[in-house]
């Protein structure tokens, strides 16, 4: 059963003069439900709102936010270039977080793409419609109505929402103008912001005609261009977000300035899950500008007037905690957790091709188990959030979240209140990375109670670096052990992969590679570590185990890893094309200085194929440089092309900082990294030059944010084995000792 | 206690501890927020200024260690207009997030005043400053471009 949604007009003209042009759910549950009874497969729900101002203005508004990735003006091209809008009079802004701007077009992305439901929708999976249908009546766990995330905002908000938005806006300043000048609407045209009727030369703007326009009800299926007429689309238009960010006026969640507004630091559990049992105060209460020290479940946090005065305070109490059983694990025992579910009889079948695992028999066998660590997002902006709790009992809340009208349900649940009575004000975010997401909002949670707790007073909690570290919600620490047979000329006949860690089966573990028969079995395995996505979620571990893996049997048969893939990629033209390009524009097989070693690796990752070729130097004290990284990459057609570049280095980046540097160890139950010192990330001294190429391939658009990292770590330990004989099976490398030396050869 | 802080030209009497740190006066008692709060340790530089011209980690300043000295934010250094350094970072759309940039700007501002043209090498030895979006590669044109002028 499909769900389906009526189109409705939202707002009509507004105070202001604005003509408002939306398409949203219908706010009615009974409406939905006679939808539901009538579905046709794919018809477009979209959340969309296009405001035109009586000065031409042309307001984007957006149901994400902005955490860096360029979407306010990619998703801004989008519909501008369906209204044939101008440019210079666009202006994008966030979307109230209020169910009225639920983004239905991620959900029909996510459903209608055939693609498995990433993992910050999961628990939504079951059925994803009936989660649209409910997202406006039934707030629960999982309600992700703006979400961002799943590197999905051009491809699904844009695709699904913003050109069909900006052209059903088209169509009624059309009509509108039309029946103004009593004259055939097809007789009319449009371009930069206004109606022409070229037979009596005449022409309105758009701001002119909003009022009138505002009377229609919009298409649901308005006739879209043809990329062959695109004027923004396709071009690399400076973003709109840009000149804010560099005069320090964006204004971030952390730059909340309310009057009175007082400050909170926090000491929460060490170990995941403790209980506060009990705390020695000392003289922190007496000290200068301290205001109230607040006693949660599993945190006590210090409100004060200043922020230094509130963490320095929080610094000196001495709380204790009951950890449970908790508080003597160490990273040795959840690596044993995955060594014993992969050697135990708990995996599960999720995938079997052919004869499967039989089918090892019939060629020479190669097997290798790889091992990633928990990984912090380790954004540049520490978690934080300002809440105002109100005697009249209302809730405002300002902060950076993944989903604004996520966050806002979160902070009534938390608070106790109807969602009427809570305020969401949705902030730019300095970063997030998935540390965001709906699900992960402990930092909401210490705000809102803390704010609870001093009614009538604003308050700002910042962790501090260390509690953003320490309390984060990692990425999974996962063990993958796989086996393939070789047949006489070195080409797979057998492909065998199982693994364990904190998620259970992903289908980023399903190859692309052409291979007759395959087993893959997956389990479980939790841990008291929280986690969750982090870019690129599962293909940041799949990505590092696969490519690691087709490398290592390249190498057994003695056959170059890039005309390897090739071989097994016959059905695969796009990852060919991508491959190859990456592969030429690098230089691949031509000789490279002593010390110096190439590495290659392709993954599709969120409907975009990139691959990396890195040129790494390995010193002979076992240091490795990253000198050069050559990607290519497919996304079918790119939006804003420099866009697309910027987020393919951002992933690049990113990548390879957790690829050389990162890991989060856990003793005694808790996190041991604490900072930048001992989570390391690059630094523009360790960051290698970077080539992208840009394939256009008219697929289906893919994401931009996420892809860029998969491939990136085992480009650079492929390159490592290149260069050293020495393949690295475990993240990070900065573990593994390199050296050249005989004794850490022995190692 | 009074400390007497001058902010982008503007003299402040503030009743902070001299012990404060100077991010935070700057941004809570002074009201300049565009200068950022990333590790508290001195290690990301998002909370870069200008101590009498040179490039200093706030969060670890105490406001005692400044009184008189000539600190300039990100609000100072272009409130004549962009800077060329501000002006590079709009022509090689720089910023992501944006989050590490001011402090990025003033660190790199910094750097080209004692060294007009610095090379790659002068740039990774000088600017130690974290981006978690990965600016890097476009910072590093951005300067080759200052370098040039």
């Amino acid at each position: 059963m499909v769900a389906t949604r009526r189109m409705v007009l939202f707002g009509g003209l507004g105070a202001a003069g604005a003509l408002v042009v939306g398409y949203a759910l219908w706010p009615n549950g009974r409406i939905a439900r006679l939808d539901k009874l009538d579905a046709k497969p794919g018809e477009k729900f979209v959340a969309n709102w296009i405001k035109i101002g009586q000065d031409d203005t042309v307001t984007i508004v957006v149901p994400h936010c902005d955490m860096g990735t360029g979407i306010y003006t990619a998703l801004s091209q989008m519909a501008a270039e369906e209204l044939d809008a101008d440019w210079s009079k666009v202006r994008a802004e966030a979307a109230p977080a209020d169910t009225d701007f639920a983004n239905g077009a991620m959900i029909e992305g996510f459903a209608l793409n055939g693609m498995q439901v990433p993992a910050m929708l999961k628990g939504l999976a079951a059925n994803t419609f009936r989660f649209v249908a409910a997202e406006i009546t039934i707030p629960g766990a999982g309600y992700a109505p703006q979400i961002t995330g799943g590197s999905a905002a051009v491809r699904f908000t844009g695709v699904n929402a913003m050109r069909v938005a900006g052209a059903a806006t088209r169509e009624m300043l059309v009509k509108a103008a039309a029946a103004r000048w009593d004259v055939p609407a097809s007789e009319c045209t449009t371009a930069h912001n206004k109606v022409l009727h070229t037979a009596s030369g005449r022409s309105l703007g758009y701001g002119a005609l909003a009022g009138d326009a505002a009377s229609y009800s919009p298409s649901s299926n308005p006739p879209l261009k043809p990329k062959s007429q695109y004027t923004l689309v396709g071009k690399s238009i400076p973003r709109v977000d840009i000149p804010q960010k560099v005069n320090g006026t964006t204004d971030y969640g952390l730059d909340t300035k309310l009057p009175g507004m007082m400050y909170a630091a926090v000491r929460i559990s060490p170990v995941f899950g403790g209980k506060l049992k009990a705390v020695s105060i000392g003289d922190v209460a007496n000290r200068r500008g301290v205001h109230k020290i607040v006693k949660l479940d599993d945190a006590i946090i210090v409100v004060a007037d200043r922020f230094w005065r509130a963490r320095d305070g929080a610094a000196t109490l001495h709380p204790v905690f009951d950890n449970a059983s908790n508080g003597t694990v160490t990273s040795a025992d959840i690596t044993a957790t995955r060594v014993r579910a992969l050697n135990g009889d708990g995996l599960k079948s999720d995938l079997k091709t052919g004869s499967g695992e039989d089918a090892l028999s019939q060629g020479k066998l190669v097997e290798a188990t790889y091992h990633v660590p928990y990984l912090a997002h380790a954004a540049m902006e520490p978690v934080n959030a300002t809440a105002l709790y109100r005697a009249d009992g209302t809730l405002e809340v300002w902060a950076g979240s993944q989903d604004g009208l996520s966050a806002r349900n979160y902070c009534a649940e938390v608070a106790g209140l109807s969602l009427d009575k809570v305020t969401f004000h949705l902030r730019p975010l300095g970063g997030a990375f998935g540390r965001r997401l709906p699900g992960h909002y402990n930092f909401l949670e210490y705000a809102v109670k803390t704010a609870m707790a001093v009614p009538g007073t604003p308050v700002k909690l910042i962790f501090t670096r260390e509690d953003d570290v320490q309390h984060d919600y990692y990425r999974p620490n996962v063990m993958s052990r796989f086996r393939a047979a070789l047949d006489t000329k070195g080409m797979p006949v057998a492909w065998v992969n199982d693994y364990a860690g904190d998620e259970g089966a992903n289908p980023e573990a399903h190859i692309v590679y052409g291979i007759p028969n395959q087993a893959i079995r997956a389990m479980q395995v939790k841990t008291h570590v929280p986690t969750g996505p982090w870019r690129s979620v599962e293909a940041s571990w799949h990505g590092f185990f696969i490519e690691s893996f087709v490398d290592e049997l390249a190498h057994a048969a003695k056959a170059d890893p890039v005309a390897y893939r090739l071989a097994l990629l016959k059905d695969a033209p796009r990852h060919r094309a991508v491959l190859k390009t990456a592969a030429a524009r690098a230089g691949w097989g031509q000789p490279l200085a002593p010390g110096k070693a190439r590495g290659v690796a392709i993954f599709e990752s969120f409907q975009t194929i990139v691959a990396h070729v890195v040129e790494i130097t390995v010193s002979p004290d076992g240091t490795v440089k990253v000198d050069r990284v050559v990607s290519a990459v497919d996304c079918g057609n790119a939006v804003n092309p420099d866009g697309l570049k910027a987020q393919i280095e951002g992933g690049i980046i990113y990548g390879l900082s957790a690829a050389l540097y990162g890991t989060i160890t856990i003793d005694k139950g808790a996190v041991v990294q604490a900072n930048f010192p001992d989570y390391e990330v690059i630094r523009i001294a360790d960051c290698p030059q970077i080539d992208i190429t840009i394939v256009e391939s008219d697929a289906p658009l893919g994401g931009a944010g996420e892809p860029g990292v998969p491939p990136i770590a085992p480009a650079v330990v492929n390159a490592i084995f290149a260069a050293t004989g020495r393949r690295i099976r475990e993240l990070p490398v900065r573990l593994s000792n390199l050296s050249s030396s005989k004794k850490a050869a022995s190692l | 206690m009074t400390i007497r802080l001058k902010v982008n030209g503007v003299e402040h009497e503030l009743d902070v501890e001299p012990d404060a740190p100077l991010l935070w006066v700057i941004r809570d008692d002074i009201g300049l927020t565009g200068t950022k709060f990333g590790c508290g340790i001195a290690q990301c530089g998002a909370c870069t200024v200008h101590v009498n011209g040179e490039a200093q980690r706030s969060c670890v300043t105490p406001v005692s260690s400044v009184e008189g000295m000539e600190i300039t934010t990100i609000e100072g250094l272009g409130a004549n207009g962009l800077t060329p350094v501000q002006q590079a970072w709009i022509e090689h759309q720089v910023p992501q997030c944006g989050y590490c940039q001011s402090g990025m700007i003033m660190a790199v501002s910094a750097l080209l005043k004692a060294n007009p043209h610095p090379t790659d090498d002068d740039l990774a030895n000088a600017i130690t400053n974290i981006c978690r979006c990965g600016t890097y590669p476009r910072i590093r044109a951005a300067v080759r471009d200052l370098a040039k002028a």
